[in-house]
């Protein structure tokens, strides 16, 4: 008897020990706006809720992505550079119900903005619209919400663009002439599906009369999956010249299977990718080139947007412009298919001679 | 002594079934895309779906004393966070020391799991449900929510996955080594024996002198050791550690475990008709983007054969129990 107290106690004990690594992790990780606790974000805006700072708070779709990570850095040092308050915060799963709790305590909190990267595009909108109502400017970035839910969206890049740019980019790897595959995320992925629309637009075009495009595949952002369904292109296609892949994961699978497979030259893999992820690939061959917004900027775009529309510099309006503290030129605000957005730029380029430098960074 | 002769022969016919199946769907596959049966793709197959056999071997223990492991997927998470972690900081390692590093982070996990459901008696599902999310946190904790990536990963370390040992690729041969160690452990060892025992009656075996505790902590030891065994050769594998790796992969395993003819109930399950499970899954998971099924069925398909599976087992039971009470009242 005395013997199962003890082993009792030691769980409790070994549970103690575990959570306060947790909380470690919280109180650590505050600029990653960590875990789906609440105390992290009241206890900063306690400490300060009687100064005169303006209060801005980004919302990611969920803790522990790097990608998420890099966008809330550059948001929190766009809000450092105007003197105002970051809050970062994010559910721990990439939920809607948990974007929803942490904006209605954020309204609670009274912040002066509030950025979401969305999990959904109209799940937010009875809370965003409740903000709004209270004065809070709202804003989405990266993944938008819709029209009615915002005031502005921050955008990457134009799809359209981004699909045209991934099409030129496989032709000139391939000489303009050959097949070549398209390896996706989930075959719902709005924006997934957004630019390979685009690429298909763009494949109608003249000059493209010798390149087929053979098949869409669908790995679900999985390496298991991608990784199947890439050898599954190679064995169906064996002449396929190129792979493009607009997801993360898929372009570094993909890349994965070429060079174990040997067939770096044969079979070139682009798209958009993490550099980090994909430095190994573009150094040896498997990807001449590809894709990326830089999500620093993102971040740091949103944050000059967000002070712009609480100082009331702008105010939502179609021509409007501001300036975004380093990024150069000027920003105007567009009419997008819903609502109005600014957009970043185009997508920027990653090769093997800026690799290097990028790698460390995202 | 007949009974027993029944149950044997059902068990054996079951195996052919799975196995006639098998050969059925690689003919159909292979009717539709030919280049589905060639030396390149086989490999392939068996390569990707090493990984998922040595994880179902391990879930069949769990599954016959009756428990369940849903924290495998993050413990495979977690050893393989922490290997990433230290090739990339210790270029150096010597790769099996690597393999032996995520084991024994593996083990810790199932000790801890071990302890819970054997010495304080949470059910199984409740306490891996609740040390999955603990697991899955660390990862991201000692991580700090960053990838590994390829660059950071030494040659050597990638290298596990990709070099062959007698002209076979390392990863089925671990597999089968995997493979011929269970099948010896459970068939011939006393111990082996004992899981059986626990499971199909845990008051007769208490009654005959079986530690309980003993068993569990031992079936529980061993699945996380090789999910911790699973993690490095899955980061090794696809080159990159990240926090959410192989989420929801704990159902793929049980799923080839089920597949495999192993009860959920318990006290049933063979090392073969595992082993099966799990190829059958790996030629699904390999034929059907080779035989451009659209992306909305192939999980539809997918479920469909484990139903039937599922149900095959629960009406073959029935016919047993039918059987043996008919024996019984005569």
């Amino acid at each position: 008897m005395k013997k199962k107290w003890l082993v009792h106690l030691l769980a409790v004990l070994l549970f103690g020990l575990l959570v306060a690594c947790g909380g470690g992790e919280e109180s650590g990780g505050d600029n990653t706006g960590s875990e789906s606790s609440n105390e992290n974000g009241t206890e900063e805006t306690a400490g300060n809720g009687d100064g005169e700072q303006k209060r801005h708070a980004f919302v990611f779709k969920n803790t522990g992505n790097p990608y998420g990570e890099k966008i809330m850095e550059g948001f929190e040092t766009a809000i450092d550079e105007t003197g105002g308050e970051a809050i970062l915060r994010s559910p721990d799963q990439p939920t809607v119900e948990g974007q929803i709790q942490i904006i209605e305590e954020l309204i609670a909190q009274q912040v002066d903005s509030i950025s979401v990267s969305a999990n959904d595009y109209d799940g937010l909108q009875p809370v965003l619209t409740k903000a709004m109502n209270q004065g809070i400017k709202v804003l989405s970035a990266d993944s938008a919400v819709n029209g009615d839910s915002r005031t502005v969206h921050i955008n990457q890049a134009d799809p359209e663009a981004i699909g045209r740019t991934l099409v030129q980019a496989v032709a000139e790897m391939m000489e303009n002439e050959g097949q070549f595959a398209i390896l996706s995320a989930t075959s719902q992925a709005s924006n997934q599906n957004l630019w390979i629309e685009w690429m298909e637009t763009e494949l109608e075009s003249e000059e493209y009369a010798d390149i087929e495009l053979v098949e869409v595949a669908y790995g679900d952002d999985l390496r298991d999956k991608s990784v199947s369904e890439t050898e599954a292109l190679l064995q169906s296609y064996p002449d396929l010249k190129a792979i493009v892949a607009p997801t993360t994961v898929g372009i570094a699978a993909a890349s994965k299977v070429i060079t174990d497979k040997e067939l770096q030259g044969e079979v070139l893999v682009t798209g958009l990718g993490l550099p980090s992820e994909m430095a190994e690939y573009i150094s040896n061959g498997v990807s001449p080139w590809m894709y990326l917004w830089n999500p620093l900027d993102v971040g740091y775009l949103t944050g000059n947007a967000a002070n712009a529309l609480v100082e009331e510099e702008i105010t939502g309006e179609v021509g409007e412009t501001f300036e975004a503290g380093e990024l150069e030129g000027e920003f105007e605000v567009t009419e997008s298919d819903d609502g109005v957005e600014i957009l970043l730029g185009d997508p920027f380029k990653f090769d093997p001679d800026n690799i290097d430098k990028w790698k460390d960074i995202y | 002594m007949l009974q027993q002769l029944n149950l044997e022969k059902v068990s054996k016919f079951r195996e052919v079934g799975l196995l006639g199946f098998i050969i059925i769907l690689v003919l159909v596959i292979q009717l539709l895309n030919p280049a589905f049966l060639t030396i390149g793709n086989l490999r392939d197959l068996l390569t990707n779906t090493a990984i998922l056999s040595i994880l179902a071997l391990g879930m069949m223990l769990v599954l016959i004393t009756r428990g369940i492991d849903l924290s495998i997927g993050a413990t495979l998470a977690l050893s393989g966070m922490i290997t990433a972690l230290t090739v990339s900081s210790v270029p150096g390692l010597n790769p099996i020391l690597a393999i032996l590093l995520g084991i024994v982070v593996g083990c810790f996990c199932g000790v801890m799991l071990g302890l819970l459901v054997s010495k304080i008696g949470i059910l199984p599902i409740i306490a891996s449900l609740g040390l999955m999310n603990v697991f899955r946190g660390l990862t991201f904790w000692t991580s700090g929510g960053e990838w590994v990536s390829a660059y950071q990963m030494p040659d050597s370390f990638k290298n596990i996955a990709t070099s062959s040992i007698l002209g076979i690729n390392t990863l089925v041969f671990i597999a089968i080594l995997t493979f011929l160690f269970f099948y010896y452990f459970v068939n011939t060892t006393i111990t082996g024996r004992q899981i059986y025992a626990v499971g199909s009656n845990p008051d007769s075996a208490s009654v005959s002198g079986i530690n309980q505790t003993k068993i569990l902590m031992l079936v529980y030891t061993m699945m996380g050791g090789l999910s911790g065994l699973a993690g490095v050769l899955w980061v090794s594998k696809y080159a990159s550690a990240q926090g959410d790796t192989a989420s929801g992969y704990e159902l793929t395993v049980i799923a080839a475990c089920i597949l495999g003819g192993v009860s959920i109930a318990g006290g049933v399950g063979k090392v073969t008709g595992v082993l099966l499970g799990a190829l059958l899954l790996g030629v699904l998971s390999n034929g059907l983007p080779l035989i451009n099924v659209s992306p909305f069925w192939q999980m539809g398909i997918e479920g469909a054969i484990i139903m039937v599976a599922v149900l095959f087992n629960t009406n073959i039971r029935e016919f047993i129990e039918r059987n043996n009470r008919l024996r019984r009242e005569i």
